[in-house]
């Protein structure tokens, strides 16, 4: 997969961060392998890009869930409250930012703004920007999406009824 | 090739006067704020409503007019009724069919969902005369933004476009660069360099080829101005880069953008193949003999590549770490080669400072400034938007008049200028007027348009640790300075607001913020200094409630405060809270059906004081978190 895609790409090492971006756009993440097959295309050694890729933001390193999230931490959203949303997804989700539920149904992440500054708080679903949110709010979106908790909790939840 | 322009701008100037004089025509702003208000479902709704009702309207896309809080904005012409175009605001899905039915297909202007009309200045210049704000605003970079198809750039042509250029393209360089030094243009990413002397710095240079960069990185989290000129009218920061291009002796251009916006990416895509299709961009434009193009890049998410040595290295497939200058980059820049970066609403001013004049340009703003600034007003403010205004208006207007003031009557605190390296400054501070230099010596920064409104439920230490924590992160770790010193005050600022700090770490902070303002490489970490002095210097006392009393004055620092029901304003019938608290942390007495939280297990996510009806408002933070025994213990248990 990565062979071909890569083929595409002429080998200059001005072309590293768009074959980078076109790899995880295709693949999900960055692997070890990936990273490797992009090396020797460019004919660069693997730590150089490696030392490329982790410095930015936008590389994931592990797979993306199906349901990705990204909550906004930009001064906007910020000041709007954009860190009890974080606080809301993380404690819903059982992940911290950064991370994916067990499942690899779900994974978390955070960024530095959107643009959509004007409706913060924001958190970008899958693409799908939701504007000014809040914690309850949290719920009720990921209830839409189709999250359930954990079974372990469920049942916690069920025998303390009992 | 000259004819060919001007036949291109002839056709799209009669079909815009056709659209504008006769046809009923339905704008929609769908850039990326409209869409997360539900635009694209507005439009979706008009386009099947005109369809099923066989009504003959032209629906247009364009992008925003800045009027962010009003969102979907909708502007609906109707030459037949004799009435101007008519704006409207909040229109989700819900007004869509009243608007058809009612002056669509029928003679009811609808007015009571309209915001005002929308006039023509001598320019072109849409304004708004209903909205007191377009008496303080002038709008030079944000002229078409929000009345013109961005993804057509027959639009442009219509109010002139690319004419400027074809001028320019048979004017002396040189004389290119004295209009521009008449104007006294200053860059707008945030350093505020003169542009003609970077200019002048790089045409002497013989090495080539040149290269010439826009910075479209917009990194300062909170601002989107870049943002909305490239999704609204990219041409004309297009047309600005070749006039520069030509100046400068440029074969080749970037963009440099943000992956954070694919809008801008998608819409400036379309923007360069349509300047190609038209000869405005490619091999020897209109017939002048300069060959330039431009290419795109899609930066990877960190804020460092917005500096323009890391933007250059990032371009290069390097890791972006800034270098020390010099030599410049207009000496040795991408490649090694001479480079000049550019804001993007620098290329913007060009371009009307080129088609305006220089002159004009000069007399508007301040001595030292001139020209206009624009602001992404955000945060606590009533009309989130965007706002262009003289060089030298004060703040206060800027925020009171133009944005509305502070929603729901609270009081305002503070504002924030400049992104992460600007400052925080008080309300004694208003009536500054901001240029570059006043703004510099409050101790902010002009920066590249960022301006977020604080207030009295915004805490300022809480504040300068989020702008240290996000300096931090973003900090390259090239100079130790940088790496070092930016992470110490990290530290401190996060024991004063877990309520750990103490009365040296204050002095202490403050020596750490003129240290690194001295000893870094880039401006990244060095400015870390401003929001941390900034804060110290005009909100002491809330530092030193948070380290002499452990307590947050803005109940916001969430080690410092308690959430406490109030047992005689709880209604006992309501159970929003009870329903909506996500851990089950609020229990009901069986006798009395008051509420009470279980302080162990809330989590202090505000959900139950967000749902407190507004009548009851039984729901409390207090600070120091102790006090909550002695008013459990007042209300008897
Ligand atoms: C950390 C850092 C971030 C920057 N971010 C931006 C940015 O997002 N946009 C921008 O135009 N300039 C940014 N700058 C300023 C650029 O280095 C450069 O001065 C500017 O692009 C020059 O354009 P101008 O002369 O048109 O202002 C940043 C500088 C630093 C140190
Ligand atoms: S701060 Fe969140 S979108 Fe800008």
């Amino acid at each position: 997969m990565t062979g071909e895609l890569l083929d595409s790409y002429p080998a200059q090492r001005h072309s590293l961060l768009r074959i980078l971006q076109a790899v995880q756009q295709t693949e999900g993440h960055l692997s070890e392998e990936a990273l490797a097959a992009v090396a020797r295309h460019l004919k660069i050694s693997a730590a150089e890009v490696y030392g490329v890729a982790t410095f930015y933001n936008q590389f994931r390193f592990i797979p993306y869930g199906k349901h990705h999230v990204v909550a906004c931490l930009g001064t906007a959203c910020h000041a709007m409250g954009g860190q009890l949303i974080l606080d809301a997804f993380e404690r819903e989700l059982d992940v911290k930012a950064g991370g994916i539920t067990g499942d690899h149904e779900w994974s978390l992440d955070r960024v530095g703004c959107i643009g959509c500054c004007t409706k913060a708080p924001v958190v970008v679903i899958n693409d799908v920007i939701h504007a000014r949110m809040t914690p309850f709010k949290v719920e009720e979106v990921l209830a839409v999406l189709g999250f359930k908790k954990s079974k372990k909790e469920e049942n916690a939840g069920a025998g303390a009824s009992q | 090739m000259q004819g060919h322009l001007n036949d291109l701008q002839q056709r799209a100037q009669k079909k815009w006067e056709q659209l504008e004089g006769e046809a009923l025509t339905v704008r929609i702003g769908t850039p990326t704020c409209g869409r997360a208000a539900g635009a694209l479902d507005t439009l979706q709704d008009f386009r099947e409503r005109i369809e099923k009702e066989g009504v003959e309207a032209h629906i247009i896309e364009v992008g925003c007019m800045g009027l962010c809080f009003a969102e979907p904005l909708v502007i609906i012409h109707k030459p037949k009724s004799g009435l101007p175009p008519i704006l409207y605001g909040f229109i989700t899905q819900q007004h869509v069919q009243r608007l058809v039915e009612g002056f669509l297909l029928g003679d009811d202007p609808c007015l009571e969902l309209a915001l005002g009309t929308v006039e023509f200045k001598e320019d072109g210049t849409p304004y708004i005369p209903e909205l007191a704000r377009f008496e303080i605003e002038e709008r030079l970079v944000l002229r078409n933004c929000g009345y013109i198809d961005p993804l057509d750039i027959g639009h442009y042509l219509a109010r002139g476009g690319y004419l400027t250029l074809q001028r320019a393209l048979q004017m002396e360089p040189d004389a290119i660069i004295l209009e521009i030094e008449r104007a006294k243009l200053r860059g707008r990413g945030g350093a505020g360099f003169s542009t003609a002397r970077k200019w002048r710095g790089c045409r002497e240079i013989e090495a080539r080829p040149k290269y010439l960069i826009c910075n479209a990185d917009e990194g300062d989290p909170g601002a989107f101005m870049d943002r909305v000129v490239l999704e609204s009218d990219p041409h004309s920061v297009i047309e600005g880069m070749v006039i520069a291009a030509h100046v400068i002796g440029a074969s080749q251009g970037f963009v440099y953008t943000r992956a954070e916006y694919p809008l801008v990416i998608e819409r400036l895509k379309v923007a360069l193949s349509q300047a190609r299709e038209i000869g405005a961009l490619g091999e020897n434009i209109f017939d002048s003999g300069l060959s330039f193009d431009i290419e795109l890049v899609a930066g990877a998410g960190a804020f460092v590549c917005g500096e323009s040595t890391a933007m250059i290295y990032s371009i290069e497939g390097k890791r972006p770490m800034p270098r020390v200058r010099p030599p410049r980059s207009v000496e040795r820049g991408l490649w090694q080669k001479p480079t000049v970066v550019n804001n993007v609403k620098t290329f913007a001013l060009v371009q009307r400072i080129m088609e305006q004049g220089g002159e004009r340009f000069s007399r508007i703003g301040t001595v030292g400034s001139t020209g206009t600034a624009v602001f992404a007003l955000a945060g606590r403010v009533q009309q989130i938007g965007l706002v262009e205004v003289p060089m030298g208006t004060s703040l206060r207007k800027v925020i009171f008049d133009v944005g509305g003031g502070i929603p729901e009557g609270r009081r305002f605190k503070a504002v924030q200028i400049g992104g992460p390296a600007g400052g925080c400054l008080p309300e004694s501070s208003l009536d500054l007027p901001v240029d570059y230099d006043s703004l510099r010596q409050a101790g902010a920064i002009m920066g590249s348009g960022g301006m977020i409104c604080l207030d009295e439920n915004n805490c300022m230490v809480e504040t300068a640790r989020y702008f240290l924590d996000f300096l931090c992160r973003e900090s390259c770790g090239k100079c130790s300075m940088g790496r070092l010193v930016t992470k110490q005050m990290l530290l401190i600022l996060e024991d004063i607001v877990k309520g750990q700090g103490t009365e040296a770490d204050l002095d202490l902070l403050a020596a750490l913020a003129h240290d690194v303002a001295e000893g870094t490489i880039c401006n990244l970490c060095s400015s870390a200094a401003n929001p941390t002095l900034t804060t110290l210097r005009y909100f002491r006392a809330e530092y030193e409630a948070h380290v002499k009393e452990k307590r947050c004055p803005a109940l916001i620092c969430r080690e410092l405060i308690t959430y406490y029901i109030v047992p005689e304003q709880c209604e006992r019938g309501c159970d929003h809270c009870v329903l909506t608290c996500p851990t089950e942390a609020i229990t009901t007495d069986e006798r009395t059906r008051r509420k009470r939280i279980l302080q162990d297990k809330c989590v202090k996510c505000g959900t139950c004081l967000d749902v407190c009806p507004p009548e009851y408002r039984a729901v409390i933070k207090v600070s120091p978190p102790e006090k909550v025994k002695e008013l459990e213990k007042a209300a008897g248990g």
